[in-house]
Parts: structure tokens; C-alpha cells; sequence
């Protein structure tokens, strides 16, 4: 079973592929350093060019798709722009129907960080914070939530938020996917809440600050990186989220991003480079997104691991 | 790794953390009551609302015969569980699963920690590998399924590919020979999946000292032997949160499938969430749709418990409670 690695490299010997990873190739040459092991140093390199290879070369075999003509596609499904054609990507700019998924897709992912880390937030301070009745019990609940799969829950939210007339609108999205979020995020910031000092909050109620005060003005700025970690986490997962969105907005047309794409595929499958250039657009906020804020996501994902 | 079907982020780790009382509690005053209310009662309405009604909904739901439309009375007890797991195309959903959950650990396991193995070393142009080979698990599992839609069809690009490589005959139907279908998918997750398992290896690895490595090259071990004795034993907790991610994830499969092949062809490559949505809300099956999900998070629960309670144990305890 060593057939993913090999059966996806497709762009490998494009020159795309090559374009797309310059840099590990032109530092092999640096690699010979003085450590006592040095012929692994360029199997390493090796590695990465080829994992790197195989993961980007479908993402850019897409992006350079889009500025051939179907025509081209056709005659050779892997050759090279000849010429290069801009019309593809033109089309998505100018179609409607990609600026309002666009802007549901931001609305929603918007609004569904706030919300999340607004909420969370909140619960996760006095449960990080005090001791009160149902303390460990309102813990415990909203981490039982990670065992609830959106997808369990999917069909009684349709017939519910079809009963409050919400289908088609998208509040219908970000209230589940702000409840959804929730668990997650009171699991990663109650033990960074906790970690901020209990003396601070003393010497600010001494001078004369109310809870309310020391949570506004202590509390959120010190936690502003557990803040950032959950909210790139929800915006992502929002920005991607698929299965809410195709049950809950009704037409694709006017729904966010991923469904308008499965859509705009379906209606157009004999337009390829047009699919392949509106794809290659929908991937590019989340490309643009990922590169800014990387540190963060990995930070993210891994620092609930490794505690 | 298959976490996140959709809002299911990987951060999530295993079950509750025990809420012990911090040493710098507060105990609540009748102001700081209301206090406490005030903050903890948004977020537990929104939670209620839309997490824990559904789902008890759902299990309501299962035991009737309903459409969805019209008023909720023909009780029906358990046939529709039994009808499920009677349905030799459920049944063959739950072997996808469990086949995914499977080779997930025998093949992206192995494949992760050798390359983040290889990987952990002072390289140049570190950042730029870490960020490429995370690519694709940014991207949704909509863009990701349907650029593999377009590049996997007879002749297409893929074919044109191996032709090149000197493969000449008849290439297999990629996605639509049933028997060759679910291979496709599992090779299309991994791709998808593998950079995220092997960023959270190189993660778990810089958490092990260098110094244990150092000085076991200086007692004359092979770099083998040193990774093999000092450095995957170090790694077990992550490798551990991982595998659960991996098997959760697996379990709850939606959205690539459904993309991809749409649990295609002849059903060879449907999941249990797929079979769901497709009687739920394709054939508005309501009732027999949430008796599925109801089997969904059963098996799902069951397995979670079982590797908390024989794997995870001992990594949990440090792993939620420590700082963040």
C-alpha cells in the first residue's frame, strides 16, 4: 500500500510542479554540513521535494488549468497554457453568482468567529475562574459535545430550523456552527485562562475594579493568543464547512462558497477550464488565509495536543 | 487522518478533562452569581439549541416512521434500526468505514512519522516545506474532491501522466470501477490528510530533547537505533491523539465522499454518513435517516471510550489540564 504517495503526483513532471517547489531543490546543495551522518541530509531533501511535490502538484495542475481553454484540455488533459488564456478567470469575476457566495461565505465565517469566541470566551473565563454549583457538571457537558458529530445532528436541525423559517436564511448556518464550535474552543481556553495569575486579579480588585472590569481590561488582552488560536480554527472550519450549508440554504446558486462550486461543476461540467478556474479561485482564500495566519493553525492544532 | 467532516475541528481532544478547581477559584457571592450566570448562560442556550436538542431528537426521531412533514405518530419501536442493519448497503457503508478507520493507521501512520522522522533536522526552507505539505488540509474537502473530479477521469490528466511514465495500456476506471473506487478514495484522504499528520509528528518531535539523541550517538547508536529506542517512545502521546483524530474522523466521512463519487459506483464507496443524508434528506426519510445517525454516534462513542479507556488514559490527564 505504498500507492498514495505514488498514484497522486499526476503535475510531477510538469513544469508547474518544478515552479512550485524551487526552494527545497536550489538548498540541496547547502546540505553538506559537517554533522557526523551527512548523506542524510539529502535523503531528507529528497523526501520533501517529493511530499511536497505530490501534495501541491493537483493544486497547481487546477490553478494553471484555468488559463487554458477546454479546447486545449481536451487535446492534451496535462499540457502547459499555449497560449495563455485569462477569459476563465475573468468569467468568475464577473459572474454574480460567485460574489454572492463570496460574500455569504465571509458573513458567515464572520459571524460565526464571533460568535464562538464571544461565547466561548465568556464561559470559559468563570469556568476556568470560580468555583460555583455546576461548575465541573457545565464543564463536563460542553466537552461530552466533541462526541456529537454535526452529522448526527444534521437532520432534526433541517426539520427544526425549517419549523423557525430559517431555511434559505443564513443565520441557519452560523447558530449550529457557533454551538458546534463551542466545545472546542472552552477546551482550549479554560486551561489558558487558568494559567493567567490569580494575583493579578487581586491587585485589580484592590484597585477597586470590578470582575466585569478585570475581564475586560486584564483578561482579554492577556488571552488575546488563545483568542486568535480558536478563532482561526472556527473561521477555517466555517470557510470550509459543507454539509450545514448544502442541507440548510436551499439554493446553490445563493448558498456560500463550497456548495456554489459542487454547483457551478454540476452545471457546467463541460466547461473544464471554467470549473477548473472558478476551483482554483474558491481554493484561493483559504490558500491566502492559511499563509497569514499559518502559525497560528498549526499552533493551534498541535498545542491542544501537546498540552 | 479524516477529522473534520465539517465543523468537527482536529483540536478536539478526547473526552471530558476532569474540571478540577483551579487554586485560584473564587467562590461565588450572590453578585458573583450573577455574574457567573450572566457569562456561562449565552453559550450554554446556543449549545442546548443546537447541539443537544438535535441530537435527542434524532433519537426520538429514529423510533418513527416519518417524513419529516407531516405530524409524528407512527411509531414504529425499533424497525428502523433493524431495517438498517439489515440493509446489506448500510452494512457494507459500516466496512467502508471500518476499512477507511484501518488502513488510516497501517498506512498514514507509518507514512507520517518516517517523513517527519526524516524531516526533523535543522533544513533549510523549513517554513515553505511545512507550509506546502499542509496545503491540502486548508483546502475544503469540496475544492480538494472535485480538482481530484477533474483530474482522475479516463484519459484525463492522471492517465496522460502515468502514459508518460511508460504505463501504455488501458488504465483503470478511477472512479468508476467499483472495485477500484475505494482505493481511489483512500488514496485521495490521504493525500488530503497525510500533511496534517505529519505537521502534528514534527509538532509531538519537538517536544523530545535533543540532547537523549546526542548522547546516544555518542554511546555509538545508529541513527535507526536512536530513533527506534528514544525518539518514537517520546512520540507515543501524539501518535496516540492522532490515531483518535484519524478514527473519529474516519468514522464521521462525509463530504469528500459525497463529492467524489457521491458513495459510488454500485455503492462501493459509501460511508455511514452518506447513506444517512442520502435516505434523510435525499428520500426524506427522516425517521430512518436519524435511526443511521443514531448508529452513526453509537459506533462512534464506543469507539472513543474504548481507546480512552485502554490508550489514551495515561496521556490524557497532562495533555488538556496543562496551560495552553
Amino acid at each position: 500500500m505504498s500507492a498514495p504517495t505514488r498514484t497522486h503526483s499526476p503535475a510531477d513532471s510538469s513544469p508547474a510542479a518544478d515552479a512550485a517547489r524551487p526552494a527545497p531543490r536550489s538548498e540541496v546543495p547547502t546540505t553538506s554540513r559537517r554533522t557526523r551522518r551527512d548523506w542524510s541530509a539529502p535523503i531528507a531533501y529528497l523526501i520533501a521535494l517529493v511530499v511536497c511535490g505530490i501534495t501541491i502538484a493537483p493544486v497547481v495542475y487546477v490553478i494553471i488549468g484555468g488559463f487554458r481553454t477546454t479546447a486545449q484540455i481536451n487535446r492534451d488533459p496535462s499540457g502547459w497554457p499555449d497560449p495563455w488564456v485569462f477569459d476563465k478567470y475573468l468569467a468568475v469575476f464577473t459572474n454574480p453568482g460567485f460574489w454572492t457566495q463570496f460574500a455569504n461565505s465571509s458573513i458567515v465565517a464572520l459571524a460565526t468567529t464571533t460568535g464562538v469566541v464571544v461565547l466561548g470566551v465568556m464561559a470559559a473565563f468563570v469556568i476556568a475562574r470560580y468555583e460555583f454549583f455546576g461548575r465541573g457538571f457545565l464543564f463536563s457537558l460542553f466537552t461530552a459535545g466533541l462526541l456529537f458529530p454535526l452529522t448526527v445532528a444534521v437532520l432534526p436541525l433541517f426539520t427544526m430550523l425549517r419549523g423557525f423559517g430559517l431555511l434559505g436564511n443564513l443565520m441557519a448556518v452560523i447558530a449550529p456552527q457557533v454551538a458546534f464550535a463551542l466545545p472546542t474552543t472552552i477546551i482550549i481556553l479554560v486551561p489558558f485562562l487558568r494559567a493567567i495569575p490569580a494575583e493579578l486579579e487581586d491587585a485589580a480588585v484592590i484597585d477597586g475594579a470590578s470582575r466585569f472590569t478585570f475581564f475586560l481590561r486584564v483578561l482579554l488582552p492577556l488571552s488575546w493568543p488563545g483568542l486568535v488560536t480558536v478563532g482561526v480554527l472556527a473561521f477555517v472550519a466555517s470557510w470550509n464547512a459543507y454539509l450545514l450549508p448544502l442541507l440548510l440554504l436551499g439554493n446553490p446558486a445563493t448558498a456560500t462558497l463550497p456548495v456554489g462550486v459542487q454547483y457551478f461543476s454540476t452545471a457546467y461540467s463541460q466547461d473544464t477550464a471554467g470549473v477548473l478556474a472558478f476551483t482554483s479561485i474558491a481554493m484561493l482564500p483559504a490558500l491566502l488565509f492559511f499563509t497569514l495566519a499559518q502559525r497560528r493553525i498549526v499552533g493551534g492544532l498541535t498545542g491542544a495536543v501537546k498540552g | 487522518m479524516t477529522a473534520s467532516t465539517t465543523s468537527a475541528g482536529p483540536a478536539r481532544v478526547a473526552g471530558p478533562a476532569p474540571a478540577r478547581p483551579a487554586s485560584s477559584s473564587r467562590k461565588g457571592r450572590p453578585r458573583g452569581l450573577l455574574l457567573i450566570w450572566g457569562f456561562v448562560l449565552p453559550a450554554l442556550l446556543v449549545y442546548a439549541t443546537f447541539v443537544l436538542i438535535p441530537v435527542a431528537l434524532a433519537a426520538v426521531y429514529s423510533f418513527f416512521n416519518w417524513n419529516g412533514l407531516s405530524a409524528l405518530e407512527r411509531f414504529i419501536g425499533f424497525d428502523n434500526y433493524v431495517r438498517a442493519l439489515t440493509d446489506p448497503v448500510f452494512i457494507g457503508a459500516m466496512g467502508n468505514n471500518a476499512a477507511i478507520v484501518v488502513l488510516s493507521l497501517l498506512v498514514q501512520g507509518p507514512l507520517a512519522i518516517g517523513v517527519a522522522l526524516l524531516l526533523n533536522r535543522p533544513l533549510r526552507g523549513r517554513t515553505l516545506i511545512r507550509t506546502l505539505i499542509f496545503v491540502p488540509y486548508v483546502l475544503s474537502e469540496v475544492v480538494a474532491g472535485l480538482a481530484f473530479r477533474l483530474i482522475l477521469p479516463p484519459g484525463g490528466p492522471f492517465d496522460s501522466f502515468l502514459t508518460a511514465l511508460g504505463w501504455a495500456g488501458e488504465k483503470p476506471l478511477w472512479l468508476a470501477d467499483p472495485d477500484v473506487a475505494f482505493w481511489t478514495l483512500f488514496a485521495v484522504l490521504t493525500w488530503k490528510y497525510l500533511g496534517f499528520a505529519i505537521i502534528l509528528m514534527l509538532a509531538g518531535l519537538q517536544g523530545v530533547p535533543e540532547e537523549l539523541g546526542e548522547a546516544a550517538a555518542i554511546d555509538g547508536a545508529s541513527w535507526w537505533q536512536t530513533q527506534r529506542h528514544i525518539t518514537l517512545p517520546l512520540l507515543g502521546p501524539t501518535i496516540r491523539i492522532w490515531a483518535f483524530l484519524s478514527m473519529i474522523g474516519a468514522l464521521q466521512l462525509f463530504d469528500m465522499v459525497f463529492i467524489l463519487t457521491g458513495g459510488g459506483p454500485v455503492n462501493a464507496t459509501e460511508t455511514m454518513a452518506t447513506y444517512m443524508v442520502e435516505y434523510g434528506n435525499g428520500r426524506s426519510q427522516i425517521g430512518y435517516g436519524s435511526a443511521v445517525a443514531v448508529i452513526l454516534f453509537i459506533v462512534s462513542l464506543a469507539v472513543a471510550l474504548l481507546y480512552q479507556r485502554f490508550v489514551l488514559r495515561r496521556d490524557l490527564t497532562g495533555a488538556i489540564t496543562r496551560g495552553g
